[in-house]
């Protein structure tokens, strides 16, 4: 299922954004902070209502579907998951099936086989009877991923997924969504990380969309000096050739003349 | 209903309901004038089957059937509906510290009381003129704190709480203006009692209306516990699992409103219940709300019979008001709640 915004504007924060995510490709917003990123991304999972354009799935608009629609066709792992009643993760998990039951449903039989499939798949099946309260920020984010995925969903929309994960959990967070075939909206600190595993970017700067495209035509340096401010370098990676950045450090403040 | 009940909870509610019963045959057993509980069993058996009471008898089996026994299961019925509202206040507004009290409900419904007992309004309503005026204040008050509250962004908690807190105050300045502006002070008397609550006036024709309210709500909230969970996780992140935040805070705010009408207008304003108990129901069975709403009303109806119990018995033949009791044990205990570190729901 395709996702596409079309004009999406939120009041100045973000102008006039157009953007499409073909199904089954891993789509990256990166940018700097304060880009209008996060704020992008809510309209799609609608937290927000964009103050004017559209957003649609698989061509139908976003505002014409009911909540539970759109949930049974989204999930999305957001950065402000307020966690404060403990539930265990095994109960957080159950939650993606809400969409998907009516009230008077019981979790059959093949809800839990979904839920623990998918903490499986995030390496945290043995979590399952924990509090979410006491799991590390890395645990805490692969079982938010679990429960995006136990939802089923056809679009994937993660922001900032490998924040708090270390970089072995990093890759196998973010290979893991490649490998899912689902429509992956997704927004990305990591510029290399983004290369390695987005099949399109698209670079925010001030609420417009400077540069979109493949990863390897996109991250030039001129690009990135321009948009974040700092001097990178090109290098092919050693082992699959995909073009990774490489940072020059600022100059010491006492070193300013 | 069993097998709709998550596994761990079922042992528990068993558990409860036994405890109930005992409550309630001890809670009609015991007080100024104690039965013995043979008495007791035979006085109800006589009442349910038309059986025949020695003469000598009938002043204890009036005490028992007439004044005892619909008291506490009164007593029952206001603590278990006064635990769910709390757990339904508590997720709406997302923070551990809130009860029907925090979002003005309690205040509303008092003013809508005082009304009737100290002028008589609604009185051609009769014996529901307390509930109709106490159901129509929680009513008002809920309408007032929700536009005061409201914003573009839909209901938030933290403006929900803030608004209920400051609506309350303002509730309870009316309802001291009615108690000075009572024609004479037996009045006002009776409505201080009230506003602390009490059981004392409680009889068989209170009963049907309250139980009503009270497990049409449960069942209603027993039947969206998940969304409920969905809620209690963030409002974005419950708009992501197909739940509207604020369609569902709505239909809370009205559930709990009609909720604390009927039961402030048959018990008066009983604090602490509705903050204490939930929050011990979380510490035993977790945050799921299929378990919480299963045990949260049986452990309130079980400590409300108890806390009834005292209220007559400790200062007998005077009487304690019922909201004394409930806050001696309430304070500490949500004092304990505040500060113990390991339980960490809301806590920040």
């Amino acid at each position: 299922m395709d996702v596409e915004l079309d004009g999406v504007t939120v009041g100045t924060i973000v102008s006039d954004l157009s953007l499409r995510a073909e199904a089954g490709t891993v789509v990256g917003l990166v940018g700097p902070n304060g880009s209008g990123k996060t704020t992008t991304l809510r309209c799609v999972y609608r937290a927000l209502r964009p103050s004017g354009g559209a957003v649609r799935l698989g061509g139908e608009p976003l505002a014409s579907m009911s909540t539970r629609d759109s949930a049974r066709v989204l999930a999305a792992v957001t950065q402000d998951s307020e966690l404060d009643f403990d539930f265990t993760v095994r109960e957080v998990v159950a939650m993606a099936r809400l969409p998907h039951q009516s009230a008077f449903d019981r979790e059959s039989l093949r809800d839990k086989e979904i839920c623990a499939e998918a903490l499986r798949r995030v390496d945290a099946g043995h979590l399952a009877e924990r509090g979410v309260l006491s799991l590390s920020g890395g645990e805490r984010q692969r079982v938010l991923i679990a429960r995006a995925l136990a939802q089923r969903p056809r679009v994937l929309v993660l922001d900032e997924p490998t924040n708090h994960l270390d970089i072995g959990h990093q890759h196998e967070v973010l290979s893991l969504v490649a490998s899912t075939g689902l429509t992956v909206l997704t927004v990305l600190h990591d510029l290399n990380l983004a290369a390695a595993y987005c099949d399109q970017v698209h670079v925010l700067s001030d609420g417009r969309i400077t540069a979109s495209g493949p990863p390897s035509e996109v991250f030039t340096p001129e690009l990135v000096g321009e948009v974040f401010g700092v001097r990178a370098h090109l290098v092919p990676h050693p082992v699959s050739g995909v073009p990774q950045l490489l940072y020059d450090r600022r100059p010491r403040q006492e070193e300013i003349p | 209903m069993a097998a709709f009940l998550p596994r761990r909870v079922a042992p528990l509610a068993g558990v409860l309901l036994g405890a109930l019963a005992v409550s309630v045959l001890c809670g009609v057993a015991l007080g100024p004038v104690s039965v013995p509980l043979g008495d007791v069993l035979r006085y109800l058996r006589a009442a349910i089957t038309s059986g025949v009471i020695d003469n000598t008898e009938a002043g204890t089996y009036h005490i028992v059937w007439e004044i005892r026994l619909p008291r506490v299961l009164l007593a029952a019925v206001v603590g278990a509906g006064l635990s769910v509202v709390g757990v339904v206040v508590q997720t709406m507004v997302r923070n551990a510290l809130a009860d029907p009290f925090v979002l003005g409900l309690s205040s509303g419904a008092s003013v809508g009381a005082a009304s009737v007992v100290v002028f008589g309004a609604f009185a051609s309503l009769g014996l529901f003129a307390i509930s109709a005026a106490a159901s129509l204040g929680a009513l008002a008050a809920m309408a007032l704190v929700y536009l005061a509250a409201r914003t573009a962004a839909g209901l938030t908690p933290l403006r929900l709480v803030l608004t209920g807190s400051a609506m309350g105050y303002a509730f309870a300045a009316v309802t001291t203006v009615v108690i000075f502006l009572a024609p004479h002070g037996e009045a006002a008397r009776a409505v201080l009692f009230w506003l602390l609550g009490g059981l004392g006036a409680a009889t068989w024709t209170a009963l049907p209306l309250a139980s009503i309210v009270v497990l049409a709500g449960l069942a209603y909230l027993r039947l969206i516990a998940r969304s409920l969970n969905a809620l209690s996780t963030g409002d974005e992140t419950a708009r992501t699992l197909g739940v509207d935040p604020d369609v569902l805070r709505r239909r809370l705010f009205v559930v709990s409103s009609v909720l604390t009408g009927a039961l402030v207008a048959v018990s008066g304003a009983v604090g602490f219940v509705g903050l204490v108990v939930p929050h011990l129901v979380r510490m035993v069975v977790g945050a799921d709300h299929r378990r919480v709403l299963t045990v949260a009303p049986l452990a309130g109806a079980v400590f409300l019979i108890w806390a009834d119990l005292a209220a007559r018995t400790i200062v007998a033949p005077q009487e304690l008001p019922l909201g004394v009791i409930t806050a001696a044990v309430g304070v500490p205990c949500f004092v304990f709640l505040m500060r113990s570190r390991a339980y960490v729901f809301g806590g920040r």
